[in-house]
């Protein structure tokens, strides 16, 4: 797997989030309260929402549009909604933040 | 190994949930259950879906059982399967897909709604109102913009139909066969008086209407009267009545009239087989109201563990469930000539309550407009009391008897132990008081859960929180019913007390302190407690902006695309040339899409790319625009009228005094938005008596008004008092604002608010109380030193940047960095 340097730890205020363009459309790069980061789909599963403007708490999303509430760990809706997003692997390496190349390609399944 | 009898029941509706509830209090070991129901869930509260459609409740909050309720009670469930046949010689109940064997069942299929055989009646967009299904149909056509819906039938059913349809803004036409509606609760007087209060929500009402065709190609388009009259409509929704559901006991050769016929036991012609619910029929009467079928559900819980037990019948009171319409009627008032009438009119203040004797003894009451004597004439009604002592002032009410005080809960002391509180559940008062006692119940969903009262359409909670009150005395505060969210088990009044009496300053210190059980809070709580803290500490605490809802991070509010609205401040609704040139050329430059007068006097600019924002903002401010809080929970407009400058009715400078108020007020945080007006003179045409405050100027000076609502309810405004000066006006309106700002739940409007502590409550600290307002109002300029910020001159100049710009954009050819 490759990876893609996106910006430095600092760069996501703590319980937020920021997005990163790719031509297959945005994806949000969250920081939580523990310190972990997590990139994921930045389209709600229920109407599109953009996830990235939620407020963030644990390791879960509320989306500013209806309130589903999505886990960053999984992609999953919680609760008694369901649907999906996809998730991608990221790492952290001392302040830099970097996204698996996987964030580029087409979602195939 | 002891093999349990197989216990199947067919139809998971609200009779069978109560015969199981029974059932395992008593005997849980007995059976092995199989629970069939024809919809895709578990029991609800069918009653409670008039509130669901009308968006004041959600599906979650009126189901009564869920998947862990069941499974804890080893249910086998099975969900979205009709039952079609009953096997009675081989003991077998059959569906589509499969058969199950029974050693004793029970049928509770209720009542099939009943639909009228005209032409069309088939067509899509032809709707009953019976299920969750049928609600998400309904509201799925009311979001269509300028739909329309017919809604064939005036009784209860109908018109809690058609008045949450017209909530969605729906053009809404109710057809009504007889003479007035509601004609078997209501008398023609009342129907009259109900028909005028929806005709005032925009609701057509047509009586003595003969349908005679459902019209439309493919799916409704229009509903043909007799008379020729056609009503266009996107939805028929039939409310007519109900047919008792007992196809398969006819299949099966049980004895059925109307419905499947029973015994005091609950027995049918087959000793095997109960039939409890709407579906049945005793002593010749089918019932449709809940009170009586829970009834039955406890007698067949009995019969099935072989205990004695007999069903009666009961005499049933209801109520409408239209927010806003006081509407109660129980027993019987068809005229006849053994009978007397006692009638109070008082058509000003849309009253109207009739009672109906016979022998001296009640027989028939309705109550239209004020129904809180409704239980103690029903309890005199059931009981068959005679009322020639006190008939000359009955009509008046309980208040008005033997010199007691008009004090409501002066009423509900004086009611007797066994007089009916909760006519749902049939729960006396008696039985309420001593499970308070005996089980230490401190809140209201634990008397609901403990005796039921008030669990079912919830029209007798005000009834049973003053039991409580009465009971408890201080130990009972309604405030701490609710928890916060899952997070807590405080509610929003303990939690802002709390936070004042620990003087708790920081979010994670709330949460440390006050237990909090997740680590760092939901999209709920986090916001409420942002709020409680800017305003207990307004020097001290420094604002949370992950706490807070997108709109109020950014200044601008989220549109379904992900673009926002831009609202620049317009005090008191007034612009000039400058001004909106500088608009235009915003609207040109940034290429918005839509711009758009709003409802509160000023313009809304939509469709803004967020990185355009800042942009936006700059251009608006070198005009002398600041943000209109469009999007916030704090100041929202204050609308104007021309007032004494223009008009030649004006009393007073209405403008002037709209936009000072403004001006003073703009930028600090309250629990939900705040609006007001303000008229020049009782003409009102700034709208202000539906405002959270607002000012009808007159001659000798300033009438404030507080506690009206427009919007998801409709309420009038309250009056505060008069008061002589600009400067009286400003000192009342910021301290009773203050005082709803320290004192409210987080969400809650000023007539939510003020309903909770009492208007008198609020006339005596803010008019009456001169020391107390003052304080109010030094605590309210004091806090708004630290919100008067132009939070959008503040991102102009560079304030969360990261908010408005994606953090990197991958995979797109390089560009030199300048052409970004
Ligand atoms: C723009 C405007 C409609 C218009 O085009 O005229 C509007 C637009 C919205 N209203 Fe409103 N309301 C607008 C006047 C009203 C009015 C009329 C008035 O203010 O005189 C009411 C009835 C009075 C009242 O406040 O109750 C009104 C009652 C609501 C409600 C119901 C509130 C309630 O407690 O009953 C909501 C929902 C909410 O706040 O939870 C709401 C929510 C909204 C939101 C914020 C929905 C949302 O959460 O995204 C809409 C934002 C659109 C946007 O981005 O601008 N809007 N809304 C009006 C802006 C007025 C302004 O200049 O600020
Ligand atoms: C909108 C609305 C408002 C109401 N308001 C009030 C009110 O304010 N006060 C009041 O007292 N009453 C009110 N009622 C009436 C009350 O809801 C009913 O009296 C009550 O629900 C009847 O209970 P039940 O168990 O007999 O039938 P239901 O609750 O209807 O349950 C029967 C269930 O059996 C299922 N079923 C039917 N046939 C089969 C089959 N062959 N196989 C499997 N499953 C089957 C049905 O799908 C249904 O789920 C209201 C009803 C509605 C629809
Ligand atoms: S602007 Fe107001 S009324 Fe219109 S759709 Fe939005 S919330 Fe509803
Ligand atoms: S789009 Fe996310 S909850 Fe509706």
């Amino acid at each position: 797997m490759s990876w893609i340097a996106i910006g430095v730890t600092a760069d996501i205020p703590l319980r937020g989030a920021r997005c990163v363009t790719t031509p297959q459309g945005p994806i949000a790069v969250f920081r939580t309260v523990e310190n972990r980061f997590f990139a994921i789909e930045d389209r709600c599963p229920h109407k599109g929402g953009p996830l990235s403007q939620g407020i963030v708490h644990g390791a879960q999303v509320t989306c500013p549009l209806h309130n589903w509430v999505i886990s960053l760990e999984t992609g999953m809706a919680l609760g008694a909604d369901e649907g999906s997003v996809r998730t991608f692997a990221l790492k952290v390496e001392g302040e830099k933040l970097l996204i698996s190349s996987e964030a580029l390609a087409r979602r195939t399944a | 190994m002891n093999k349990k009898e197989r216990l199947v029941i067919v139809g998971a509706g609200m009779a069978s949930g109560r015969m199981l509830e029974h059932l395992f209090e008593t005997d849980p070991e007995r059976f092995d259950i199989t629970l069939f129901g024809a919809e895709p869930r578990g029991n609800y509260n069918r009653i409670m879906l008039s509130p669901v459609l009308a968006g004041e409740k959600s599906f979650d909050q009126i189901v009564t059982h869920d998947a862990a309720w069941y499974d804890a009670h080893q249910v086998e469930c099975r969900f979205g399967e009709t039952i079609t046949r009953i096997d009675r010689a081989a003991k077998m109940v059959c569906s589509a897909s499969s058969e199950t064997p029974y050693d004793k069942l029970v049928i509770a299929t209720g009542s099939a709604p009943f639909m009228i055989p005209v032409a069309g009646r088939d067509l899509p967009g032809v709707m009953a109102f019976r299920d969750y299904d049928d609600v998400q149909a309904m509201v799925a056509a009311a979001r269509k913009k300028g739909a329309k819906a017919v809604v064939i039938g005036g009784g209860l059913l109908g018109l809690e139909a058609a008045a949450a349809l017209r909530l969605y803004g729906m053009e809404v036409v109710v057809l009504h066969l007889m003479g007035h509606l509601m004609e078997r609760q209501l008398d023609a007087a009342a129907g009259y008086l109900l028909q005028k209060e929806l005709e005032s929500r925009g609701i057509k009402v047509h009586c003595k209407a003969q349908t005679s065709a459902i019209v439309g190609h493919g799916r409704t388009e229009a509903v043909l009267l007799d008379d020729g009259t056609l009503y266009p409509a996107d939805i028929v929704v039939m409310a007519v009545g109900i047919r008792p559901e007992a196809r398969i006991a006819t299949d099966a050769g049980l004895h059925v009239e109307r419905g499947i016929v029973v015994d005091d036991r609950m027995l049918t012609s087959d000793p095997d087989i109960l039939a409890i619910g709407e579906c049945c029929e005793h002593g010749g009467i089918c019932y449709g109201l809940v009170a009586p079928l829970y009834d039955m559900a406890k007698v067949a819980a009995k019969t099935l563990t072989g205990v004695e037990a007999a069903f009666r019948s009961i005499e049933t009171a209801t109520q409408l469930k239209v927010t806003g319409v006081s509407l109660y009627s129980a027993g019987d008032f068809a005229d006849a000539p053994d009978r007397e009438d006692i009638v109070l009119r008082n058509s000003g203040a849309g009253i109207y309550k009739r009672l109906v004797l016979k022998d001296n003894r009640i027989v028939g009451a309705v109550l239209y407009g004020e129904t809180t004597d409704g239980a103690w004439y029903f309890d005199m009604l059931r009981k068959g009391t005679d009322v020639s002592e006190v008939r000359e002032t009955l009509i008046f009410g309980q208040s008005r008897q033997g010199g007691a005080s008009l004090d409501p809960m002066a009423a509900v002391a004086a009611l007797p132990d066994d007089a009916e509180i909760c006519g749902c559940n049939g729960v006396c008062k008696g039985k309420i008081v001593s499970a308070i006692i005996a089980k230490d119940l401190t809140s209201l969903d634990d008397v609901r859960a403990h005796t039921k009262a008030s669990a079912s359409c919830g029209s007798c909670t005000g009834l049973v929180e003053q039991l409580m009150t009465l009971t408890l005395g201080d130990k009972y505060n309604p405030g701490a019913v609710q928890p916060i969210c899952g997070c807590t088990t405080l509610g929003h009044g303990d939690v802002r007390r709390l936070i004042k009496a620990k003087s708790l300053k920081t979010i994670p210190a709330v949460m440390q302190e006050l237990e909090w059980k997740t680590s760092c809070g939901c999209a709920k709580c986090r916001p409420a407690l942002n709020y409680y803290l800017v305003c207990d500490w307004p020097d001290e605490y420094a604002d949370d902006y992950q706490s807070r809802f997108v709109n109020e991070r950014v200044h601008a509010n989220i549109q379904k695309d992900g673009t926002y609205s831009v609202v620049p401040r317009m005090w008191g609704g007034v612009t000039s040339a400058k001004e909106l040139r500088a608009i235009a050329d915003v609207v040109d430059k940034f290429h918005i899409p839509t711009v758009k007068v709003t409802g509160g006097q000023r313009i809304d600019m939509l469709g803004v790319r967020k990185e355009d924002l800042p942009g936006v903002w700059a251009d608006l401010g070198r005009a002398g625009f600041i943000s209109g809080h469009a999007y916030a929970k704090g100041l929202r407009t204050v609308k104007t009228c021309v007032g004494s400058d223009w008009c030649r009715f004006g009393t007073q400078d209405s403008t002037g005094l709209g936009i000072r108020i403004e001006k003073f007020m703009w930028g600090s945080w309250t629990p939900a938005k705040v609006k007001m007006a303000v008229s020049g003179c009782p003409r009102n045409c700034a709208e202000a008596t539906c405002k959270d405050v607002g000012v009808i100027c007159v001659d000798s000076g300033y009438e404030i008004h507080f506690a009206g609502a427009a919007g998801l309810d409709i309420k009038g405004t309250e009056v505060l008092g008069v008061v002589k000066t600009e400067d009286d006006a400003l000192e009342h309106i910021v301290a009773l604002v203050q005082m709803y700002r320290e004192q409210a739940h987080y969400l809650e409007r000023i007539y939510k608010w003020a309903k909770r502590v009492g208007l008198d409550e609020i006339r005596r600290q803010i008019l009456e109380d001169p020391q107390k307002r003052k304080a109010y109002f030094d605590r309210f300029a004091f806090s708004r030193k630290f919100a008067q910020v132009d939070p959008w001159s503040e991102r102009v100049s560079g304030k969360d940047k990261h908010e408005f710009r994606p953090m990197a954009a991958i995979g797109f050819p390089v560009v030199a960095e300048g052409a970004l």
